[in-house]
């Protein structure tokens, strides 16, 4: 694996800033850069893709289109929620090796567009994170926590045995 | 993306131009005085040129510049036509569609061409120099230098040598690359070319030797007078057009050829639009008519007779939008033959075979996909058609046939596929061969009835093709089995027919569109899946007590033969109990067969096909996926993947006794 910074820095603007849309999952705060995000649709009838990677385990029709719906839960080893009421699928482009692939996340919550400081981000730690730091961009300090920016690309980068995202087919690191 | 994009624009309208200089070159090689034709192709070389340079693409300008002007000399009758100079233009052709995608280190080839194609103007008309010196009535030199080896390494700059002659007079220059070694060997700080020049000068020959004088010791330099008859002989060279007058005088209107008519009628009636765009609107429709269902649904269900009728106009609307969008995307097979009468022309030549090919069928229209994907299995069979069905011309006189074989190549369409032919009067499929060699490869038993469909299904195999059979022409790398992937790839089938001593004939069944497939939709668990219609062979019912009895070896007996099964609820991991009238669907591709066993037939369904997410590629059981009505979406099932895990699920049961 590559440094992490050399795969998918972060793109700060020149104050320092960068605009997010923040959503809830298994109760962290995950961000992804509001630029990418298509649209957020209530949740949609779901058609699971029998033999697909869990993280990607099912598909909806999105305006005619048929994208892959991810849990990102899954990629972090966190256990699954049940659907609720605020539940949405959050709509993001992936840009895939050159081509931009559309996928939908799943969010317990999903929270208003936000500015992220980097004077309050830090770089995953070495030890001690329950995640897999390559998978992590970046941490930020808000007032109401954590808010973590998770290395999408990463989580969905095709891997030289195939293109199963690796988070879903690699053993946890612990 | 790229429609905006002008030197995309140019390569595709490049593509065109050189597709109609070769139809115009083969035609030319029937008819070799027809001079709208002559025509015709240098229109196409100049118009390939002039935007080339536009567009920077000047080597191939540069390169085209040669071809045109041998064109014109044809066209100016200064030169005839001759087999060898459209041959030659022919694989100039070649090079500049190389050119035109950007190759790169192709000089040296150009070079070959090049002198090629002086060679063949020369023998078209022996004192075929360039214009401008055929019409300078003036005395020169001809002469004809090579550096040795290491002139370079001693610091003489060929150049130098080169742009002192020009100081001379007007010059010809014509690099001879013959003594260039193959790359491995190349040295490159020898200096492998030499040249040949024509100076037309009144400089007398010594002062031609003074630009040698430093390197005359060890280069090989001949220098002779231009052949003094030669303003006489360019004089009958005028005469003789004189004679042809009325024929051969360039018509005054431009536009005259059936090249250009065609060109012409073109441009004014048809816009180029990029597939995308198309695509795009292909899912526009897709999903206008999911929203008309949902429509009908609402209207279907009130007491609104005007909304239920304004519901109807849309159904009919948006039915009638949805096959015009489809005939969008339709092109004539005409462009996929066109590209066969190259290759026919080429395997003739190199197979010593005379082959004449007959096009049937031009005008039957294919989805623009198909066209593309259809070349290469093609190529394949109808090299195989020439290399190995059709005899020579010895043998064929021998049996009383006619010297000359036939390739015929037609499409027609039937139903819901178009059927494409590729059929050779030649010796046939030999039975007994094929039969001994799946024999000895195990693909069948000795004793083991074949029908000849079934019999000849075997030469698609993986690996059937023996040495005994690969040659130069047909060992290109796409095997046979290639071919069948290719086709079922596209949703078609091979048939082929054979009868011994008349030839064989093979047919690709493929689908009009890909865009659209004809569906039985059936529910497993939860979910509900397609199964493309074309690979259903029959539906049975699976009763409870049949199911439990079949458990450990899924395998049912119909008519005589086993057939393995694969029960969908299992293979996909639902988690649900099976429904107590379970149904199995029988498919099956060419002679192999498997039963899957679902919990519901829906019912037919016609559906526009959308790809999987690239996220999903690598699932291997589905070949893409729709949108119901409902706006649910069904995944399609990939037979041939569900074929080879029967398949393979059998061989394993058998294995284990």
């Amino acid at each position: 694996m590559p440094p992490v910074e050399a795969m998918d820095s972060i793109h700060w603007n020149e104050a320092g800033q960068l605009e997010v849309l923040a959503f809830e999952l298994a109760g962290e705060t995950f961000a992804v850069e509001a630029a990418g995000v298509q649209e957020i649709l209530d949740l949609l009838p779901e058609t699971v893709v029998p033999g697909a990677s869990p993280l990607v385990a099912s598909v909806i029709n999105f305006r005619g289109r048929i994208i892959p719906l991810a849990d990102l839960r899954l990629a972090f080893g966190m256990a699954r929620t049940e659907a609720n009421r605020d539940s949405r699928i959050v709509v993001i482009a992936v840009d895939r090796g050159g081509e931009e692939v559309l996928v939908g996340l799943k969010a317990d919550r999903v929270h208003e567009v936000t500015t992220l400081e980097r004077n309050s981000s830090e770089e995953p730690p070495v030890i001690g994170m329950r995640w897999r730091r390559e998978l992590v961009r970046g941490l930020v300090r808000r007032e109401a926590g954590l808010v973590v920016l998770p290395d999408i690309h990463a989580v969905f980068a095709p891997t030289s045995s195939g293109s199963t995202p690796p988070g879903a087919s690699a053993p946890p690191i612990h | 993306m790229s429609g905006d994009d002008p030197v995309a624009a140019f390569r595709v309208e490049a593509g065109e131009l050189l597709d109609q200089v070769e139809q115009g070159l083969l035609d030319l090689g029937h008819q070799l005085g027809d001079m709208d034709l002559v025509n015709a192709v240098f229109r196409g070389l100049h118009t390939l040129k002039g935007s080339g340079a536009m567009f920077g693409f000047e080597a191939l300008a540069e390169f085209t510049h040669h071809c045109e002007g041998a064109f014109d000399k044809v066209r100016k009758g200064q030169v005839t036509a001759t087999h060898e100079l459209i041959a030659v233009v022919l694989s100039a052709q070649d090079h500049m569609r190389a050119l035109i995608d950007g190759g790169r280190g192709l000089d040296t080839a150009g070079d070959a061409i090049l002198t090629r194609l002086d060679a063949a103007l020369g023998a078209a008309e022996e004192t075929a120099l360039d214009t401008s010196i055929k019409n300078a009535d003036r005395a020169g030199w001809k002469l004809s230098f090579r550096l040795p080896a290491n002139a370079m390494t001693n610091g003489i700059n060929p150049l130098v040598l080169l742009d002192e002659l020009r100081e001379l007079g007007e010059a010809r220059i014509i690099a001879r690359t013959d003594r260039v070694p193959d790359f491995a060997e190349l040295v490159p700080t020898e200096c492998h070319i030499g040249w040949d020049v024509t100076l037309m000068t009144d400089a007398p020959k010594s002062a031609i030797e003074d630009v040698f004088i430093f390197v005359m010791d060890d280069m090989e330099l001949t220098i002779e007078p231009l052949a003094t008859d030669e303003v006489p002989q360019s004089g009958a060279a005028e005469q003789t057009i004189a004679a042809q007058g009325p024929v051969t005088k360039p018509e005054p209107g431009e536009g005259s050829g059936p090249l250009a008519h065609a060109a012409k009628a073109r441009a004014g009636e048809s816009v180029r639009v990029p597939a995308e765009r198309l695509d795009a609107l292909m899912d526009r429709v897709g999903e206008l008519v999911i929203a008309q269902s949902r429509l009908a649904q609402i209207a279907g269900g009130g007491t609104d007779l005007a909304l239920r009728s304004v519901s109807e106009e849309i159904e009919r609307l948006a039915g009638e939008m949805r096959d015009a969008t489809m005939v969008l995307r339709m092109v004539p097979v005409a462009s996929l033959f066109g590209r066969f009468r190259r290759l026919i022309h080429d395997l003739a030549r190199e197979t010593s075979k005379s082959i004449e090919l007959v096009t049937e069928g031009e005008a039957t229209e294919v989805d623009k996909t198909i066209v593309e994907r259809l070349f290469d299995p093609l190529v394949h069979i109808v090299r195989n058609s020439c290399d190995h069905g059709l005899e020579p011309p010895a043998e064929r006189a021998a049996l009383g046939k006619s010297e000359t074989g036939t390739v015929k190549l037609s499409a027609r369409q039937a139903g819901g596929d178009v059927l494409i032919t590729v059929c050779d009067d030649g010796r046939g499929i030999d039975r007994e061969r094929v039969r001994a060699k799946a024999e000895a490869q195990g693909l069948i038993l000795p004793s083991q009835q074949l029908g000849d469909g079934e019999l000849f299904q075997l030469i698609f195999h993986p690996g059937f093709s023996t040495a005994a059979q690969v040659t130069n022409l047909s060992g290109r790398g796409v095997g046979m089995d290639v071919v069948k992937r290719t086709v079922e790839g596209l949703r078609g089938r091979i048939d082929v027919a054979s009868r011994p001593g008349e030839g064989s004939t093979i047919t690709l069944s493929i689908p009009l569109t890909l865009a659209i497939i004809d569906g039985l939709l059936v529910r497993v668990g939860t979910d509900r899946f397609v199964v493309p219609l074309a690979a259903v062979e029959e539906c049975l019912e699976l009763s409870l007590e049949e199911d439990m009895r079949s458990r450990g070896r899924s395998v049912i007996t119909l008519r005589d033969r086993l057939v393995p099964f694969l029960r969908l609820r299992e293979l996909f991991e639902t988690g649900t109990r099976p429904d107590p009238f379970q149904k199995i669907v029988v498919v099956g591709i060419g002679a192999e067969r498997v039963g899957l066993v679902v919990d519901q037939i829906i019912g037919n369904h016609q559906t526009v096909i959308k790809p999987m997410s690239a996220l999903h590629r690598n699932v291997a059981t589905f070949t893409g996926a729709t949108i119901l009505g409902d706006g649910g979406v069904a995944l399609i099932l990939d037979i041939g993947q569900l074929v080879a895990v029967g398949q393979a699920q059998e061989e394993r049961l058998r294995a284990a006794g």
